[in-house]
This record gives C-alpha cells, structure tokens and sequence, in this order.
C-alpha cells in the first residue's frame, strides 16, 4: 500500500441511481442491479465498511434497505437533507478513520464536485464505475485477516455499546459487568498472527517496548519451544470485539519474560491490560517462577508504565534475570508472583497452565 | 518550603480527589475506601488517576512511588501528594 493510494477503509454509497436504480421519490420502487450487490456484499467481505449519504426520506429510504436486504451491511447511514460532505466528513469522525482512508460513490457530478471541495482527500467515483470497484487496487487489501471479515459486525455492536454506555446511570464498573464481557486467551493460531502483527503496529499507546514484530518473527516463534505467542480476544452480549491484545514470553525454568504485550485501544476502557497482568500474574504463581517485563519508554506508552507498575512491577534486582538479555535502551522489570483473584467484571478462559493444557476459566 | 503552593492542607487535597473521583466514578468515597477492590483497575483508570494527581497538585509521580498503594485511597494519594510537594523522599 503505498502512500500516494492507501487502502479504502470505508465507501460512502449515495443511493438514488447509484446503489439502485432509479429515484425512490419519483419512481416509487426501486431495485438493485445484481452486479452492485455483489460489490457491497464482496467489500463486505473484504473488511472494508459502507456507509450511505443520500437526500431522501430517512425512513423510507432506510425500510426499502431493509427490503432489499442491504441495510446490514450499511453503517453510520446518513439520510436526509444536509451537505453531503458534511455527511462523510461525520462518518470519517465516527469511524475514526482518516480522510484518506474513505471514498464516496455518486451518480451526480455537483455532488462529487462538493465532496470533493470540502474534503480533497476523500476520493469520489461516479456511479458508473460502481460494478468495477472490486478490481480497483484500493479495494482490495493485500491480506484479508480473520477480523476483516466481521469488521463490519464490530464495528455495528461497538455503536450499540457506546449507545447504552451513554445511557448508563450508574456506576462504570456496574456498567461493565452488565456486558457480560469473555476474554478468550489462547495459543495463536498461524491464521490469527497477521491480525496480531498489525496490532503491534496501531496500538502504540499499549505497547510496551514500542517494538515492532514483524508477521515473519512472529511466525517463527509459534513453533519455538522456548517462546508462547498468545493471542487475545473479547466478546460481550453486543459481539465480538475479535482479536484485541497479544502477549509474546520467553520462558526459562524460574521465569516468564513478557517480551511484548499489546492490546487495542478499543479495549482499554474495559480493563483488559490489567486483567491480563493479573491473569499472567496468576499464571506464572501457580507455575512457581517469577515474572519479567521489558519496559522501554516512549512518549505514547506511560499507560504501560502505570499498568506493570500498579501489577507490582518494580525495577528489584533478581537471578532470574540473569538468562535475559533485553535490548539496548530496554529495562527488565520484576513481579514476584502470588495467586490472583479473577476479576468481577469480566470472565476469563485461558490456557491451563500457559497454553499447554485445554483452555479452562479462571477460578 | 519556599515555593508557597506547598501549604496545601490535606483536606483541601482530598475534597479535589473526591471530587474527581465522584465524576468519574458516580459514587462516593471514603478517605480509607480502598478503590481497588474488584480487582478491575483499568489501564485507563490507573493512568487518569496518575495524570490528574500530577496534573493538579504539580508533581511528578515516578518509579517506585508509580504504586498502586499510593493510589488504593484518597487517603493514600493525598499522603503521596503532601510527601512529593514538600520535596520529602521520593526514591
């Protein structure tokens, strides 16, 4: 992906002769061409989200997306009689996706020609061209990755998350345990380490090293004895939350080194870093050696720092650290471990004891 | 004790750490309530905290004193944040 064209994260459809046929207003029924459907559906598919920004009825509009059953695949539709820059712009927001990252597809010239004033970097396609977006380099990621293809679920349940969060009068902990919230911990699966790698590249505020491992690196230490690639993923009663932290250890006979341990950003809120800590802290008692973490400090990740350090991390000198050797600029910092209580909010199925046995809850 | 932002009696410092507390949390605490109990501290949490002590009493909270006791209770970080304003040892 170079820097002149990056991927197309999400299309902004407009509807009235662009994603069907015809004006709802004006000709009252309406229908989409096989060939559009299979674009959405394809897109879908592909991990990249659709939007619609359209002037119509936003009820109408949105019951006859029902009937043509494409109104699961939309999110943030944007119905109604405002800009229509306006409405991509708040969809960019929303998402939280750079301007880059989105295109906008109609049938009239004016509306392209507005969107593309207001917001240069939005690339606009005629409708058209609508049949051809498949073969389009910037619709087609190099890799789909596992959470590609329920991005669009995520993303839909995240919304309806944020809604109730909203809403919520009490406290942010009653909050939380009402989302019934599973964080699954596993061995990683050769499928789920491209997910994983590009973790390490977009959570730089819970990465704490800093440090980048490549796909390659991270391949090859799934059949290292000496080293566990852990992969963690969430869900509660709105879906999936997919892949959202890995854990890279060095393991020794009398200690655990975390090498890496990353989690999303979209998770934070909920705890997840610190249950992991104190999951690993658990672990690694019932196993009887002591625990190491590589620190090194960046001016994204104090939030690491805080995290170790509130686990009862501290920089104490022990033996067991003798076997590492972290890189330059690296600190070692060191958990004598003692069994740990679950957490209240959330319940966590893991390994037993690391990832050797079957997975089993934390009790 | 040059610096006269130092005379900072402790009430005034837990009336701001409650405060804050309460609009983040929607409850009530006690001086000695222990906010950590459920064993569900987020990343988040813990780092607002740490940013808002630094943040409103202008200082620096590190290393060894980045501990989860200097923050279990209001008591605890008004105690933290009295030591660390008088210049008192940190390390």
């Amino acid at each position: 992906m170079s820097e002149a064209q990056p991927i197309v994260k999400c299309l902004v459809w407009d509807l009235d002769n662009t994603l069907w046929k015809g004006t709802l207003v004006e000709d009252g029924h309406v229908e989409v061409d096989d060939a559009v459907r299979k674009v959405v559906m394809e897109l879908d598919a592909r991990g990249v989200l659709q939007a619609v920004a359209s002037r119509n009825d936003h009820d109408e509009a949105w019951a006859r997306l029902e009937e043509l059953g494409l109104a699961e695949y939309v999110v943030l539709p944007h119905i109604g009689w405002g800009p229509k820059s306006e409405s991509v712009r708040r969809i960019a927001e929303r998402l939280n996706f750079s301007l880059r990252t989105l295109a906008f597809i109609d049938d009239l010239p004016t509306e392209r020609a507005e969107v593309a004033y207001h917001l240069p970097d939005v690339r606009c396609y005629p409708a058209e061209q609508a049949a051809t977006l498949l073969g389009l380099p910037e619709f087609s990621p190099p890799v789909v990755t596992v959470d590609a293809r329920r991005r669009r679920r995520m993303y839909q349940a995240g919304f309806e998350r944020d809604q109730e969060r909203e809403k919520y009068q009490g406290a942010d902990e009653d909050f939380l345990r009402s989302l019934g919230l599973e964080m699954r911990i596993g061995k990683a699966r050769d499928e789920e380490i491209t997910r994983v790698e590009e973790l390490t590249l977009r959570t730089s505020q819970m990465n704490a090293t800093g440090v980048h491992y490549s796909d390659a690196a991270l391949r090859s230490l799934l059949s290292d004895a000496d080293h566990e690639v852990l992969v963690v993923s969430m869900t509660d009663r709105f879906g999936p939350h997919g892949a959202v932290g890995v854990i890279l250890i060095e393991k020794t006979p009398r200690a655990w080194r975390i090498k890496l341990l990353a989690t999303s950003c979209r998770v934070v809120s909920f705890g997840a870093g610190a249950v992991l800590l104190r999951w690993l802290t658990d672990a690694a008692a019932r196993a009887g050696v002591h625990l190491a973490a590589d620190f090194r400090r960046t001016d994204r990740n104090r939030m690491m720092e805080v995290a170790y350090r509130f686990a009862g991390f501290t920089t104490a000198r022990c033996d067991c650290l003798a076997s590492f050797s972290p890189p330059e600029g690296t600190e070692c910092l060191h958990l004598e471990p003692v069994r740990q209580d679950p957490p209240a909010t959330m319940r966590v199925i893991a390994p037993e004891p690391l990832a050797g046995g079957p997975r089993t809850p934390w009790r | 004790m040059t610096d006269s932002t130092t005379e900072l009696p402790v009430a005034a410092i837990e009336q701001r750490i409650g405060a804050f507390l309460a609009a983040k949390t929607k409850l009530t605490w006690e001086p000695e309530e222990d906010l950590f109990t459920s064993g569900a501290v987020s990343s988040l949490f813990a780092m607002e905290l740490v940013v808002f002590v630094e943040s409103t009493f202008q200082v620096a909270v590190e290393g060894p004193d980045l501990a989860m006791d200097n923050f279990r209770t209001v008591r605890a970080m008004s105690s933290l944040v009295t030591r660390l304003r008088s210049g008192g040892d940190g390390a």
